[in-house]
């Protein structure tokens, strides 16, 4: 085991010819970054938090005024904002779940000797590398009642997807579940490659069953990998805008980031909106501080 | 590593130093506009000025999804990478309230721009606020929802025949909201995918409101009073209670999905055989007698929005006026710019190119009337328009609008008068946050 985090400059290299020491190009290194981090994120995040104790409006002249909690009791009063968390959570559990199952039973099924698999994989992987937008104006086509592929295929006739109130945020977890199975099941399969085949071996030396193989031996090892997709899927799913924004307008399918983008740039309430955003940054906090503390108990196992 | 940082240099002089020659040889001024085929013609428009004067107009444009936030992020920032912008009439109250358009007042009373123009575009497109004299943009294109419909399905012999059969009246555009109902009642036929109406659903910005609108001025309801601000009685009232429902009554007969359309579903519509009557600005009318857009343009006609039950007839204002931004170096220019635009024969052009000018003079004359099959109905339909709040918190009251009326048009949960009472308090409480309400 190394004892030193810092690798020492070779005596002999050019850095060490032009007389740069190992600080040096630390600082080279590291300053720009942590400027960067200042100057675009740390900065703007600390002036938007004052931001949220005022009446602040960016599209007027008139001075911002201290408006204490205002805004904040006002939010968490609303009732419109209470249905967008409910709805927003509503489409984190159905789009998260749907991703893990279809990603974890595709990983399950590539993990094993199949001609093709390279391929395979690398095809199943394209939907994540198109652009969200891009996404949503193709499956708003796919969705059409009127001349949509999906209805044809599936004998729905008129079925109305994005219209229907009820079923317009199914649709979009759908096209989410789509999009971004793929990311689960990359890092799924990366989690099953991993696990010792001589489990399975000892496994099949003492007569295991296969759901008992399964979830004794698989599910534990690849759990801490699933983890990380979940958190990282969580995140993404709670920040969901592009996709939602441009499949449907039913507001039982407004996310709280949709409602958030209309109260800021369309609305201009500069103040409300910051104190928005914050309760959002607070709650996907809580969230993903749940899941690393479950993160770190199931990699103590 | 030294002959490439030279080269560097040299290449970021060079650049540098054919940029600020640009600037100094060329007089240049840039106009912001939303992304549609009037961004075009003004910009053709352009070219015959710079062609008279040498300066370059470039209009710049960003679809219609983002063009308020693009614009007004622009204005909050101080920049000016614009000179002029044509901004929407709602955004009166917010760019003169807010500094960023400069006041046009005296050039207006120069010209006369007040009876030159038609009346409702200098209230509207001008004006903020409204009856006090001041003025913050030119008047530049006129706009305001008409009808478009299936020539070919409204004069088959054997449709007049069964309409006549089961309505007890003639099968013709529509002369009444009742009449409008019927007629896309009569062509809903889900089993043949053909449908009776489309219209605007989209709650996205303006376009469910402007839908909404058409119904409610032509029977004979507001929104509420625009010197007192008082909503109550005015926008939940009997006239507006009945005009929601007839708005609502019509999305039974329009194609499935129709749950966020605007302009391009709605053109769309026609084109693909959908519907036989659409609503739409008159803005996107040039498509539909175009073939190459329009295979169906030869049988596409055009009306005006009918009156109500009580003869009332108005219609949802569109269009856009010319503001130059307070932070442009270059007022002069831009001012010069506005003054050769006002001119009667650049107003000619303008209408020539597509423009739908505010000039009364050429919109009453016989050649801008009969030049297309929808200038005369944009000619009626310009006169009596009415539009929505121009204040400058308009898009908080659009906001709650959208929210009350969407879940009962399209979800259908509750009922009108619940919803127009919602949204009369709504729009109270806004106003008084704003203090102009007690």
């Amino acid at each position: 085991m190394a004892t030193t985090m810092i690798t020492t400059l070779d005596r002999s290299s050019r850095a060490a010819a032009r007389g740069l020491s190992d600080i040096s190009i630390r600082n080279l290194f590291i300053i720009p970054t942590v400027l960067f981090l200042i100057v675009f994120n740390i900065f703007p995040l600390i002036y938007s938090l004052g931001y949220s104790f005022t009446d602040f409006r960016a599209s007027t002249n008139a001075p911002a005024n201290f408006v204490g909690l205002q805004n904040y009791r006002d939010l968490l009063n609303d009732p419109y904002v209470w249905s967008n968390f409910a709805i927003t959570a509503k489409y984190v559990i159905v789009s998260v779940v749907g991703q893990l199952l279809v990603g974890f039973g595709v990983a399950m099924l590539l993990n094993r000797d199949i001609p093709l698999k390279g391929l395979i994989t690398t095809l199943l992987l394209l939907p994540m590398m198109l652009s969200m937008a891009v996404v949503g104006l193709f499956w708003k086509l796919l969705y059409d009642p009127s001349w949509g592929v999906i209805n044809y295929a599936l004998g729905l006739g008129n079925f109305e997807w994005l219209a229907d109130p009820k079923m317009a945020l199914y649709a979009v977890a759908l096209t989410d579940i789509w999009m971004w199975s793929p990311f689960v099941m990359l890092l799924s399969l990366a989690g099953l490659s991993a696990v010792p085949k001589h489990l399975y071996e000892a496994a099949a030396i003492d007569r295991a069953g296969p759901f008992y193989t399964f979830f004794r031996i698989t599910l534990p090892l690849v759990a801490p990998i699933l983890m990380i997709a979940v958190i990282f899927r969580t995140m993404e799913a709670f920040k969901t805008f592009d996709l939602a924004y441009i499949l449907t307008s039913q507001p039982t399918a407004e996310l709280i980031s949709i409602r958030l983008y209309k109260m800021a740039f369309q609305e201009w309430q500069t103040g409300r909106s910051c104190a928005m955003a914050y309760i959002v940054l607070i709650m996907v906090l809580a969230i993903t501080n749940i899941y690393v503390k479950y993160l770190n108990k199931v990699k103590e196992r | 590593m030294r002959k490439l940082v030279t080269s560097m240099l040299a290449g970021i002089g060079l650049t540098l130093a054919c940029g600020t020659s640009v600037y100094a040889q060329e007089k240049s001024l840039t106009i912001f506009w939303a992304e549609w085929d009037p961004a075009n013609y003004l910009q053709e428009l352009g070219n015959e000025y710079e062609k008279e004067t040498g300066v370059k107009i470039t209009v710049e444009t960003t679809p219609w999804s983002d063009f308020q936030t693009k614009a007004f992020t622009e204005f909050n920032a101080h920049g000016d990478a614009y000179d002029l912008v044509v901004g929407d009439s709602q955004w009166l109250g917010a760019g003169s309230t807010g500094g960023h358009y400069v006041d046009l007042t005296d050039f207006f009373k120069k010209h006369d721009l007040g009876n030159v123009m038609a009346p409702a575009t200098v209230k509207y497109y001008a004006e903020y606020p409204g009856n006090s004299g001041k003025y913050w943009a030119i008047p530049l294109e006129g706009d305001a929802v008409g009808w478009s419909y299936r020539k070919d399905w409204f004069e088959d012999p054997k449709e007049k025949e069964a309409f006549k059969a089961k309505y007890g009246y003639d099968l013709d555009v529509p002369k009444d909201f009742k009449a409008l109902r019927d007629i896309a009642e009569f062509f809903h036929r889900p089993d043949q995918k053909r449908y009776g109406i489309a219209i605007y659903t989209d709650n996205s910005y303006d376009a469910m409101a402007m839908g909404f609108e058409n119904a409610l001025f032509s029977y004979g309801g507001e929104l509420g009073d625009y010197t007192t601000y008082k909503v109550d009685g005015h926008i939940n009232s009997d006239k507006a209670v009945a005009a929601l429902d007839a708005y609502k009554e019509l999305y039974k007969f329009t194609p499935p999905g129709w749950a966020k359309s605007f302009f391009v579903e709605d053109n769309q519509a026609i084109t693909e055989n959908l519907a036989a009557m659409s609503m739409n600005f008159f803005a996107f009318f040039p498509s539909l007698i175009n073939e190459a857009s329009n295979p169906n343009a030869k049988n596409t006609g055009f009306f005006a929005n009918p009156p109500g039950p009580n003869g009332d007839q108005f219609a949802a204002l569109g269009g856009q006026g010319i503001s130059v931004i307070s932070y442009s170096k270059k007022q002069d220019e831009a001012m010069k710019f506005l003054e050769w635009f006002i001119k009667d024969e650049t107003q000619k052009k303008w209408a020539a190119l597509g423009g739908y000018t505010c000039s009364q003079a050429v919109l009453k004359s016989p050649e801008f009337q009969n030049a297309t099959p929808y200038n005369k109905a944009f000619y009626e339909t310009m006169f009596k328009v009415k539009d929505f709040w121009a204040v400058p918190e308009y898009a908080e009251l659009l906001q709650q609008l959208n929210q009350r009326i969407y879940p009962y048009m399209i979800g259908g949960s509750g009922t009108a008068k619940e919803t127009l009472d919602a949204l009369a308090g709504d729009w109270n409480a806004t106003f008084k946050k704003y203090g102009r309400v007690q």
